[in-house]
């Protein structure tokens, strides 16, 4: 079956739904308000199609889809734990969903309460000393951060060139450092999969604005020797930005200000389990300490005699990244985490975490290396090198996963990993859960000697099977009326 | 893996033939993987050697084009835009990618030196 | 604890398997000096009945816009969402999903994102639209940046003052961070004189801030005049009347998509939308999906022109742009197949027939409108109030009107203007009370 499209269901004449009445239009003549030069003459292309084909087509997509509402989500660096519904809910009452950004503050004050908590919270769980809640995501968090340490540099009198990010970075830290209009220098890992402090030693200097670092790294690892490394770039005069994207392994155990870290930014849709929706929305608070404190992006939220207001005083902001305030919508349910937990709650969330990685790690260990000897944190790298050599690929290990009703880790990633397979189980999963992926990595390693073809042509039980990626890549169909050959 | 005894070579896995022509060798188009676009040099343009004057992408790795020589750009392979795949087919015939002319060359490997460069890794 | 499932035996066996006696050994590698020796200082944790009552409370405190009539826009409008849209992009499948990287299990999300592109392009009049940005004000921001990466020998940028100026304010941090400027012009004239061989780009958007139409098409002409790129910010509602941009020459179109069936959500999570023409397809930042056949000749969808993006150009890539807005975007694709054409249009026609007789109406008070009375609008204007806006609003306000907004808080030569927007929520009878009120208002 071709993958459906609402377009294809559409018939000349056909109306969804209808919450007008097209009599009261009667009399108004947009052409006697609009120059005639201005008014749009090309038909708008949307489909026709009643509400009844909406819904089922919808329906009929959402089948198509993996959620962690599904199952095993296991996908590294992405934290796919189980998203509360009560958390959804709760965003979608009135006075959070239906509150117009302009309107005066004192007609949100109860918004602007929960948006004060919930900064408090971050503050204490980052240990930083304030925190904007305005970034989208984690990579515009990142930007936000790092222009904050750019201005705050300039400030000083420093005009600081050259950004470090480890080979182990996610892409969004060098793409990140390149956007603020800087250098970037990749700092090489040691043997034990984190920084190598000596290397990292010389690469400082009086260019050096900081260092990127996400701890535990991308490897699951954490750096041990986190404390030398921010003496390292601290002393070189750098400042040090902590990419949260893997929180989820440290809360109520450790804190990015207590490890040196100056800034860092929270993925509130990882760590604080708002929903992915298929790639978004998220939300990237950024926390600095006191010395960043005036370059946050404004408005700032304040207290006032007649309660909370958004103080539009620039001062020394970076400016904005973003229209209003933030991702409000996000930020309630994240909100709402966070008072579900509590300081136990959300230990326990990383413990759990933790623990569940470390489990999972040392069961498949028998069959799948593990390229660093180590206690992970919550999430873990296999390095399917034997695999490789006996005729599968990390590629091809992931696309069988989905055979056995996963959804695969994320592979190749990070770079510094031949045939890499990285799996964050998070902390919702059960015992069991893990233990039948368990069977099911085994169960694959030994198809790689019996049956490798069933491997080479996985998935074999989804609604579509392997793309021919390179030729959709040269000859991109991007919308319906490329598909159709009705371009422009 | 071939390697033509007849043209000259670069560390960044660039090929050049006496009479200016570059592409990319075919361990480099190996290590890309299925190449789906390639953006090209502009003809005419002043080139020295070691700049990065074009990109050559796959589905998951992009990579720069480095001029072996400096020069200045005679010709670019059209045909590679509609059909990249050619750098993976025919690296050193119809997947060549521009031509050089009055080429400064410089200190470039033999065949024998590019061989042992890509043992190496 | 509240969404771990382990028992306290499960707990056990996995950290018998592990030889250990206590999670705190899995945590032994953080430096001892690092490691927190206290508590988090959070409040208590709340049940899931607690927790609702807290929020439900918490909510209450906020009025919203369906206690009473508001007349608040400035890119995001008080519009119907049908109750459909919210019962289908809730389904779990959608919202728990991750970005679609493996096709073979994200063919719904993908999808619906090619629909996507495919709306926004016959709306906007480009060749391709993208998977979503954040928001408009930072899709402004990233076609800025794309223009000054186009035109690397340029460092400047130029907008028309009737943006938005969030939208503004972003362009401003994004363009200086690559050492580029944003200059901003207050009128055309002015713009045909800042504009020069700097210049990357020129924005506008339409209709702007003030709701004039009439300023986009000149702006065009003069980005491309001087070689830059011309990139419009529009509401896509108002491209259901307008003549759309990318038909105007456009390069890029962008703009805030909250209109099209999201909520208002205080201003976020709403999305941006991104289009361009042919030549820039290539260059386009963030997800892009596009038509594929798998193995055995169906055709699906699959994440597409990945080499531009950080997680493989990184430091090269044309933005850092990770996390998109998909869910949002999937709702405007579901609003949009619900009202089709027809229903789009009549959206916008009604909100304008209203928005017209509210203008009317006012003018009769003797408040003027700028920029001149004459220039033609949709279903957002401005007016000149005989008298301090702000009191004017806090006098609605108590008397249960959200009013318009006061533009001199964004900008000092918008002092003393007042922006007002109708959209098909509002009723005569909501125009009439506001009129009434500010008469009231007037005489008091």
């Amino acid at each position: 079956m071709d993958i459906p499209l609402i377009f294809e269901k559409s018939r000349p004449g056909r109306r969804g739904v209808r919450f007008l009445s097209p009599e009261s239009l009667d009399g108004f003549q947009i052409e006697e308000h609009l120059p005639r030069e201005l008014i749009r003459t090309t038909p708008l292309g949307l489909p026709e199609v009643a509400e009844n084909d909406v819904v089922r087509h919808y329906t009929e997509l959402s089948t198509l889809n993996y959620g962690v509402d599904t199952g095993f989500y296991p996908l590294g660096s992405c934290t796919m734990k189980y998203n509360p519904k009560v958390n959804d809910w709760a965003a979608s009452l009135p006075g959070f969903a239906d509150v117009h950004p302009l309107q005066p503050d004192t007609t949100v004050q109860g918004l602007l309460k929960l948006l004060q908590s919930l900064e408090d919270g971050l503050k204490e769980i980052s240990g930083m000393d304030a925190v904007s809640l305005q970034p989208a995501a984690g990579a515009h968090g990142e930007l936000t951060g790092i222009l904050m340490i750019k201005a705050y540099l300039r400030d000083q009198g420093e005009e600081r060139t050259t950004i470090l990010v480890p080979d182990s970075a996610h892409g969004t830290n060098p793409a990140t450092a390149a956007m603020a209009g800087f250098e970037v220098r990749v700092v090489p890992s040691n043997a034990r999969g984190g920084v190598d402090v000596d290397a990292l030693r010389n690469m400082v200097d009086h260019t050096t604005a900081g260092l990127m670092l996400t701890n535990p790294n991308t490897l699951g690892l954490f750096e041990e020797d986190i404390l030398t490394i921010a003496d390292i770039v601290h002393q070189a005069g750098g400042l040090l930005y902590y990419d949260g994207a893997n929180a989820n392994a440290i809360m109520g155990r450790v804190r990015p200000g207590d490890m040196g870290f100056d800034v860092v930014h929270l993925n509130l849709h990882k760590t604080f389990s708002t929903p992915h929706g298929g790639g978004g929305p998220g939300s990237g608070p950024v926390g600095v300490t006191r010395r960043l404190e005036p370059y946050i992006p404004y408005p700032r939220l304040r207290q006032g005699d007649d309660g909370l207001y958004w103080d539009y005083t620039p001062g020394k902001s970076i400016g904005k990244v973003r229209s209003y305030f933030g991702n409000v919508g996000v930020l309630v349910r994240a909100y709402a985490y966070l008072r579900s937990h509590g300081q136990e709650g959300l230990k326990a969330v990383s413990e759990t975490a933790v623990l569940n990685a470390n489990y999972l790690s040392k069961r498949l260990a028998d069959h799948y290396r593990t390229p660093y000897d180590r206690t992970v944190k919550h999430e873990f790298v296999l390095s399917l090198t034997g695999q490789k050599s006996r005729g599968a690929r990390a590629l091809d290990v992931a696309k069988r996963i989905i055979d056995y009703g996963f959804y695969p880790p994320t592979v190749y990633f990070p770079l510094v990993v031949d045939e890499a397979l990285m799996v964050e189980p998070t902390e919702t999963e059960s015992k069991e859960t893990l233990d039948r992926f368990v069977e099911a990595m085994e169960t694959i390693d030994r198809e790689i000697d019996q049956q490798p073809e069933v491997l080479h042509e996985a998935p074999h039980h989804t609604v579509v099977r392997r793309f021919d990626e390179a030729e959709a890549a040269r000859h991109p169909i991007l919308t319906w009326q490329q598909l159709t050959g009705e371009e422009s | 893996m071939s390697i033509p005894e007849n043209l000259k070579y670069t560390r960044e896995h660039e090929w050049m033939s006496p009479d200016g022509r570059v592409g990319v060798t075919a361990y480099a188009s190996d290590a890309l993987g299925d190449v789906v676009f390639v953006e090209l040099p502009e003809v005419g343009a002043s080139v020295e050697a070691g700049d990065a004057i074009g990109v050559i992408e796959s589905v998951k790795s992009v990579s720069d084009l480095y001029s072996p020589a400096g020069g200045r750009v005679a010709k670019v392979n059209q045909a590679l835009a509609d059909h990249p795949e050619l750098i993976n087919e025919d690296p050193y015939g119809d997947g060549w990618i521009f031509e050089l002319e009055d080429a400064e060359v410089g200190d470039l490997m033999s065949a024998d030196d590019y061989a042992k460069h890509t043992e190496g890794d | 604890m509240r969404y771990i499932p382990h028992t306290p035996d499960e707990y056990q066996a996995m950290m018998d398997t592990l030889g250990i006696q206590s999670v705190d050994e899995l945590f032994e590698d953080i430096p001892e000096k690092a490691r927190l020796a206290r508590p988090l200082n959070l409040e208590d944790a709340l049940n899931e009945m607690q927790l609702s009552q807290h929020l439900m409370r918490l909510s209450s405190e906020n009025i919203n816009v369906n206690e009473v009539p508001s007349f608040l826009g400035g890119g995001y409008y008080d519009r119907y969402v049908p109750a459909a849209v919210g019962a289908l992009a809730f389904r779990g499948e959608f919202v728990t999903s991750y970005t679609p990287y493996q096709a073979e299990l994200s063919q719904g999300t993908l999808a619906a994102i090619f629909e996507f592109q495919s709306m926004i392009q016959s709306l906007t009049g480009t060749y391709a639209a993208q998977a979503s940005m954040y928001d408009g004000a930072s899709a402004v921001g990233e076609a800025a940046l794309l223009s000054l990466g186009q035109l690397r020998r340029r460092n400047q940028v130029v907008a028309l003052r009737g943006m938005h100026p969030d939208s503004l304010k972003v362009v401003e941090t994004y363009v200086n961070a690559r050492g580029s400027s944003l200059l901003v012009a207050d009128s055309l004239d002015d713009l045909e004189k800042k504009v020069g061989d700097q210049t990357a780009a020129v924005l506008a958007q339409y209709p702007d801030m003030l709701g004039q139409v009439t300023l986009a098409q000149k702006a065009i002409e003069l980005a491309h005049q001087v070689g830059a790129l011309a990139v419009v910010a529009s509401d896509p509602v108002a491209l259901a009347l307008l003549k759309p941009p990318g038909e105007m020459g456009a390069d890029i179109v962008v703009g805030e998509g909250q209109p099209l069936g999201n909520h208002l959500n205080y201003g976020g999570p709403t999305f941006g939308y991104f289009a361009v023409q042919k030549a820039l397809v290539r260059k386009i930042p963030g997800r892009l999906v596009g038509v594929a056949q798998d193995i055995e000749g169906r055709r699906g969808f699959v994440l597409t022109l990945q080499a531009r993006e950080q997680h493989i150009r990184r430091e090269k890539a044309t933005s850092n742009i990770c996390s998109n807005h998909s869910l949002n975007a999937l709702m405007a694709t579901i609003y949009m197949a619900l009202v089709g054409s027809s229903g789009l249009r009549e959206v916008a026609l009604s909100s304008a027939q209203m928005a017209h007789y509210l203008e009317r109406r006012l003018g009769e008070l003797g408040l003027v409108r700028e920029p001149s009375p004459a220039s033609p609008f949709l279903y957002e204007f401005a007016m000149r109030v005989p008298g301090d806006v702000d009191q004017l609003n806090r006098f609605l306000l108590e008397r249960g009107i959200l009013g318009g907004f006061h533009l001199g808080r964004f900008h000092d030569a918008w002092q003393g203007l007042w922006q007002l927007a109708v959209t098909e929520r509002r009723t005569q009878e909501d125009c009439d009370r506001l009129v009434e009120e500010v008469k009231a208002w007037i005489s008091r």
